[in-house]
């Protein structure tokens, strides 16, 4: 993600124009552009809500999957993007298992790329409505970001770190807003060198005392097979990483929990914690669509466009 | 490739032959393909009309030789050929290459040994074969290391699928070392690598690329040095290709302290660059070993320059342009190397670290000759072959890989500048490439 702070500042500002909006004039935004969605993994929210944003700005959307295109057919990234964009592409939203994708396939098309996230490298449109729903909740009223505007916030990031792009995105997003940001998990799946890759990151490995000092608890999905591969024991995992109710009441009574789904119940977090009035998880869902109208009208309407 | 039945004359150069301890203006005379005199300026006796080639201000070394490069053929020549590899070889100013096994099919028997040397190849300059050292590479029997020997094989490895098994690799050594050939290891505990792509590190984890540790690498070259001590009333030779490591360094310091003959080559990119050059996913920054931590790249400097490094070796590895362009993680491993190992190993190692030229010159040439036993190469004393190159030390210019004579353009190096240009490069006493008309 190389976008600026005061970048930032104004994607979440347009975000919240455009969800008031009046839909008939936001529809003549985009109206009839055309944007690809290319999606090589599957995705419920963030392919559904990159359609939905579009289209509530009035553009032309198509979705081409991995398993329904000539990529079953070996064709490459690079030729799948030429493709795209001699069908009339102006934009494509990108899903793909391999990090990096994003960056290759601008390179190959020179069109704007929308990382809708990358292998385990980024999933930046995740992390800014992560950010707007953190804002939303500890920093009510507040429409302008800054360095310093989540000063005193800490964000623990609890999980599978190594694995996660929602993560990596998370943890170059929130210090430039002056967020503290833990990362909680085994070593397994969260290696010490997670702390050095970049600024205002610090590993606390004690889940009870990670949460106890924040104000935001993100918890990631855990992978039941990634688990066996690692000869971690899934009861033990559970034992020390699940958010529960009993934690939540005796730890962070008054934190946020989010997570960006999917989420599996009964593993990382339990059911009455996933449904409970600490949960954000929905809103962050619904926070997605307006995020991605913003980065839309963004790569479409800037005088230059590029990846977002 | 054939010897030249002529005559050529060097004169007014500077010649620096380490091997023989010259460093002094002579001119150099070659006859059928072999070094005929070397002679104080001026004093060659010539006849009318024989050709001359006027070295003023340039420097004279002996050829340089590159005992690492994939050459692709048989069976990828949309990569590179043989004629093409050496092209770029002769342009580079090397005048013999060692070409690795792993080849469709892998160079595992005496055909393809003698195929790859065969005149029909078109080799510009000398081609010596390196052999599988297991049959197809797969690490289980050893193959016909006396006949390969005969049929030109210098040395034997499974260049990019180690030989993981004890028991294989201790076999090997001790076969290779009866008939007195070279194993060379590409030491990587490929199970400690599995879905890697780069080096193991912050970079790694930032990007979201799985990373390979540097103790893949070590925890080989560990390994292979135990086995080289219990074998060591064989005297078995071991070489580590591309070392990219400071462990692995270390360890074949220890062992060459401990009187084992081990012995190792680092490449010019893994003296010049670091993880860091990755970028974003950049696929001309993908080779395995991977490029390492600023340390490591400090590590492969002091250990050049205080001597435990007995070769720089290119580990060229062309690939096509459409391999390349492709997600990282999916992107063949390796880069060219052939043209710019001169001009980076004097821009760097010669000019920036001071390392003396005749060294310099010494691990592009007389050890590399040495380690692999190739005689007559490396040196030009009277009677050597007419194996010379002939370059500019003091010449500054930009390397574009559009200008390759390689088939390949996968360099991380385009647009850098290099120090010392080659002239000519006279292989076997015939003009393999000349500056003013490339071939």
């Amino acid at each position: 993600m190389d976008l600026t702070v005061p970048a930032v500042s104004h994607l979440l500002q347009r975000a919240t124009t455009l969800e008031h909006a009046d839909p008939l004039v936001r529809d003549r935004i985009l109206q009839k552009r055309r944007i690809a969605l290319l999606f090589y993994e599957s995705s419920t929210r963030t392919r559904t809500s990159f359609e939905l944003a579009c289209k509530a700005l009035g553009a032309d959307t198509t979705l081409v999957s991995s398993l329904s295109s000539s990529i079953e057919k070996g064709e490459s990234l690079k030729d799948t993007g030429l493709t795209l964009r001699a069908l009339g592409a102006e934009a494509i939203i990108l899903r793909h298992n391999s990090s990096g994708a994003a960056w290759l396939l601008e390179e190959s098309t020179r069109l704007p790329v929308i990382n809708a996230g990358d292998g385990m490298h980024e999933h930046p449109t995740q992390a800014l409505l992560d950010l707007r729903t953190i804002l939303t909740h500890l920093r009510p009223g507040v429409t302008e970001v800054g360095p310093e505007t989540l000063a005193g916030v800490t964000v623990t990031i609890v999980g599978d770190i190594l694995h996660s792009r929602v993560a990596r995105s998370n943890m170059l997003l929130l210090p430039r807003l002056g967020a503290r940001v833990l990362l909680c998990g085994p070593k397994e799946l969260l290696p010490e060198m997670a702390a050095k890759s970049s600024p205002g990151i610090e590993i606390e490995r004690d889940f009870e005392a990670a949460i106890r000092q924040s104000q935001a608890i993100m918890m990631l999905r855990i992978q039941a097979e990634r688990i066996a591969n690692l000869q971690l024991d899934l009861e033990q995992y559970k034992a020390a990483y699940q958010l529960t109710g009993q934690r939540l009441a005796t730890q962070a009574p008054n934190a946020i929990v989010m997570h960006p789904g999917p989420i599996i119940r009964g593993l990382e977090i339990t059911a009455g914690v996933a449904d409970g009035p600490q949960s954000t998880i929905l809103e962050q869902v619904t926070n997605g669509v307006a995020i991605r109208m913003a980065v839309m009208e963004r790569a479409l309407t800037a005088a230059e466009g590029g990846r977002q | 490739m054939t010897a030249s039945m002529t005559t050529l004359a060097i004169r007014n150069g500077h010649l620096i032959d380490p091997a023989a301890g010259i460093d002094a203006p002579k001119d150099i005379f070659i006859q059928n393909g072999r070094v005929a005199e070397i002679a104080a300026p001026g004093k060659l006796k010539l006849a009318n009309g024989a050709p001359v080639i006027d070295a003023k201000g340039l420097t004279i070394a002996p050829g340089l030789i590159d005992i690492h490069v994939h050459l692709r053929e048989p069976g990828q020549g949309y990569k590179e050929t043989i004629a093409t590899g050496t092209a770029a070889a002769a342009a580079g100013g090397f005048t013999a290459v060692a070409a690795m096994p792993n080849t469709t099919p892998v160079n595992d028997s005496v055909e393809v040994t003698r195929w790859m040397q065969a005149p029909d190849r078109g080799a510009q300059v000398r081609v010596f074969p390196i052999a599988a050292a297991t049959r197809g590479s797969k690490g289980e029997a050893l193959t016909d290391y006396a006949a390969l020997k005969s049929a030109g094989a210098v040395a034997v490895t499974d260049d990019g699928r180690p030989i993981l098994k004890d028991g294989i690799m201790r076999e090997s050594l001790a076969a290779a070392a009866r008939v007195g050939l070279t194993v060379i290891q590409h030491a990587e505990d490929t199970r400690m690598t599995q879905g890697a792509s780069m080096n193991l590190g912050p970079v790694s984890f930032k990007l979201g690329l799985r990373g390979m540790p540097t103790e893949a690498e070590s925890a080989m070259v560990e390994r292979d040095i135990r086995l080289v001590t219990e074998l060591h009333d064989l005297h078995p030779h071991l070489h580590v290709a591309h070392t990219s490591t400071a462990a692995a360094i270390a360890a074949v310091r220890q062992a060459r302290r401990n009187g084992l003959r081990v012995t190792c080559e680092v490449a010019p990119h893994h003296f010049l660059l670091t993880e860091e050059h990755v970028g974003l996913y950049n696929t001309h920054a993908k080779m395995n070993p991977p490029l390492r931590s600023a340390a490591d790249r400090d590590a492969m400097i002091e250990a050049l320059l205080d001597g435990v490094v007995d070769a720089i070796a290119t580990d060229h590895a062309p690939h096509a342009m459409h391999e390349k362009e492709v997600e990282f993680e999916l992107a063949p491993n390796g880069i060219t190397g052939l043209e710019t190992a001169l001009g980076l190993t004097l821009r760097w190692l010669h000019k920036e670290w001071r390392m003396p030229l005749g060294r310099v010159l010494s691990l592009l040439s007389a050890q590399p000759a040495a380690l692999l036993g190739l005689k007559g190469r490396g040196t030009l004393t009277a009677g050597s072959y007419g194996d010379v190159v002939i370059f500019d030390p003091k010449a500054e210019w930009t390397y574009r890989a559009t200008e390759s004579l390689s088939k390949a353009k996968n360099t991380p190096f385009d647009g850098w500048q290099m120090l010392g240009k080659v002239h000519y490069t006279i292989a076997e006493g015939r003009i393999a490439h000349a500056i003013a008309n490339r071939q």
